[in-house]
């Protein structure tokens, strides 16, 4: 299968009092067509800022892409004009919000905010927009949608408000959706709902997915191809089977083991990652990981590791991934 | 250092099933009932509808116990959690702690009470008052019920908790905003153990933090649990924190107590269509297993709590509902011992 979106690399900083924060520090991965590609990692490891680079929505002053290369379907994102972009935003690639009850407009009607979309980019009139904007509404499941269209935000309930979201996102049939938490500030049935209802979504209509979320078993369920982000760098890539089953990072399989299991009675206590996550202005010299990683050797603390395979279509960035492979995995 | 070396002891969570069943009950709550009015007007002010948060639940806790309380937003887990710590006057019911009704108590009598009763809330960021030092807010609740008088063996104290709860005693003269999410946590522990309390409400104490982070505290609250012999009511969202931290789960929806159970047990044979659905929902993290369950997703968004369906509560989603649980309001029995439901169709 073809890749729409290949990442090549990608640099963005934030240059604050502070000092200049390395958000995304060189991440390199593709999003091949009709694929669902999760992004996993803790707060402040640079998931979402990674997300917002593709799409130039990164707030400059401060921020900045200072280098690497995005291509989106033979388009070099990074290169286009102000004007090229926003023919890109929300017509071929769109964008899922975490909170529904902020990233909506409280004082436009559901229906004005989908069909501004569809006049924006198709170049509807107001009878066909508001035609589709009631398809859509049904599409991702929302009773009575000729009436929802004349109701605000503030009407409806957060599930409801990401359906409304997601319609948003899907009405220009996009070839790419960038979901950043899409479930986050929702309840677990109603998680269920909306993610079956994109998994579905995107099978149907082939559109291929960005997955940004920190819920280890929302990416079991609905990830293909997985990349674990610590500290601004990608430091393992691989399938889901191969992430969940073999992982060959230390990070990777400290996330995995710190997670209670809802299936299974509890056998230990949980076995936690000690410390903190890092300061992005601060990184020493070394791995980021190393001062919170149990196999850490001298080699850590002063040469940053390179992503290298483990096995095919599966990359890791450790120096001990040889020495702790058997280890890591008798222990998962 | 091999793996096996690097994990902590631990096994199952310390005191039986059967030996916290012979216990003392340290918390008994009949028919709790919390209704808020809806009110209009401003001049003359009228009640227009009751939102019925909490509407006749019971449950007991023993010591040493911790029970799951757990539902979806707005079932009403907060609010029960909020009675027990007479944080609401209930409209009615009983809360006996040791013997003692607290609805029955005023404030005055109240107060040797709250010191036994003790709450860590969600959030970090806002539980923590942010122009007060890290120290000073463990201390206050010594200050304020007159333990510890002396400032110096309170500066001691502070610091013991500082450690027990696993904080550097440097940060004892840092501001909230310095700390970090996981390490606030602590503190609002800290702050809750300051008074020796017996019973301690977490009310999704973990929710807010990050996976790594998160299963550090979930092991100091097993850890305090054990030094101090702590009773908890453990109220959360997540199922697979308190599959991994409760002896026994309550589960709520709208309001009711649809079933109780004993943790494994609930887990593995659940009876109540509400709670089948809600382990559903939950993701496992194991692809291998994900692509082997049933996706089945529950219709339908829960209904307002001012206005809830007659009969069962959850019969407009529910795939077994019959005819009759639209009208019959179901009665919450015990199936098998230990193991209660509100449900006549499963």
């Amino acid at each position: 299968m073809a890749a729409i979106l290949e990442i090549e690399n990608l640099q963005t900083q934030f240059f604050t009092s502070a000092g200049t924060v390395r958000a995304v520090d060189g991440i390199t991965y593709s999003v091949n067509h009709g694929e669902t590609v999760a992004i996993v990692g803790e707060s402040g490891c640079g998931k979402s800022v990674s997300a917002l680079s593709i799409l130039r929505l990164i707030p400059d002053p401060p921020g900045r892409v200072v280098g690497g290369h995005i291509r989106f379907m033979g388009l070099d994102i990074l290169a286009l004009s102000d004007a090229e972009i926003r023919k890109v935003r929300g017509r071929r690639i769109a964008m899922v919000f975490q909170e529904p009850m902020t990233s909506l407009n409280p004082v436009l009607t559901i229906g004005r905010q989908l069909t501004e979309t569809l006049e924006h980019h198709l170049g509807m009139g107001r009878e066909a927009s508001n035609a589709r904007a009631v398809e859509l509404l049904g599409m991702v499941g929302i009773s009575d949608p000729q009436r929802r269209l004349a109701q605000y935000p503030h009407h409806l309930s957060g599930g409801m408000r990401q359906r409304v979201m997601i319609a948003m996102a899907l009405s220009c049939e996009p070839e790419l959706i960038i979901a950043d938490e899409p479930t986050t500030a929702l309840d677990v049935t109603i998680q269920a709902q909306i993610l079956e209802l994109m998994r579905d979504l995107s099978k149907r209509l082939g559109v291929a997915l960005i997955i940004i979320t920190h819920n280890l078993g929302v990416v079991a369920r609905y990830a293909d191809r997985v990349n674990v982000m610590y500290a601004g760098k990608i430091i393992e890539q691989g399938s889901a089977l191969q992430i969940y089953h073999q992982p060959s990072h230390p990070y990777t399989l400290g996330l995995l083991n710190s997670v209670p299991r809802l299936d299974r009675p509890r056998q230990a206590k949980l076995d936690p990652i000690e410390g903190q996550p890092p300061d992005l202005t601060r990184l020493g010299a070394g791995c980021a990981f190393q001062p919170r990683c149990r196999f850490a050797v001298t080699r850590c603390a002063q040469e940053i590791p390179p992503l290298e395979t483990v096995s095919e279509g599966h990359v890791s960035a450790c120096w001990r991934r040889d020495d702790l492979g058997e280890k890591m995995r008798d222990a998962s | 250092m091999s793996v096996q070396q690097a994990l902590p002891p631990g096994g199952p969570p310390r005191g039986s099933a059967e030996t916290i069943q012979k216990g003392d009950v340290l918390l008994d709550v009949r028919d709790l009932k919390m209704y808020f009015p809806v009110t209009e007007g401003i001049v003359f002010r009228r009640t227009v509808a009751v939102v019925k948060a909490v509407d006749g639940i019971s449950f007991q806790i023993r010591k040493g116990e911790t029970l799951g309380l757990v539902g979806e937003s707005g079932c009403g887990k907060t609010t029960t959690g909020r009675c027990i710590l007479q944080l609401e006057r209930p409209t009615s019911g009983e809360i006996i702690f040791e013997g003692q009704n607290l609805n029955d108590l005023d404030a005055r009598a109240l107060r040797p009470l709250r010191r036994k009763i003790q709450v860590i809330f969600q959030d970090p960021y806002s539980s923590l008052n942010p122009r007060m030092k890290t120290g000073d807010i463990v201390a206050e609740p010594m200050y304020v019920h007159g333990i510890e008088p002396d400032a110096k063996a309170r500066e001691r104290r502070v610091e013991e908790l500082f450690s027990v709860c696993g904080l550097s005693v440097k940060m004892i003269d840092r501001y909230p905003h310095e700390m970090s999410g996981g390490q606030r946590q602590r503190v609002g522990i800290a702050r809750a153990l300051s008074l020796n309390p017996e019973f301690i409400i977490c009310d999704e104490a973990v929710s807010a933090l990050d996976v790594s982070i998160q299963a550090q505290v979930i092991n100091l609250l097993e850890d305090l649990r054990e030094e101090f012999g702590l009773t908890y009511l453990f109220i959360a969202h997540d199922l697979s924190v308190v599959r991994h931290l409760c002896h026994r789960v309550a589960v709520m929806y709208l309001g009711k107590m649809v079933e109780l159970a004993d943790c494994d047990e609930l887990y593995d044979n659940p009876l109540h269509p509400y709670t089948r659905a809600l382990l559903a929902a939950v993701p496992v993290p194991d692809p291998a297993i994900e692509a082997k369950r049933e996706h089945q997703t529950v219709k339908g968004e829960v209904p307002s709590p001012m206005n809830p369906p007659s009969g069962c509560v959850f019969h407009p989603r529910c795939p077994l509902a019959v005819e009759s649980c639209g009208r019959k309001i179901p009665e919450f029995r015990e199936v098998k011992p230990g193991h209660w439901v509100a449900c006549t169709e499963t």
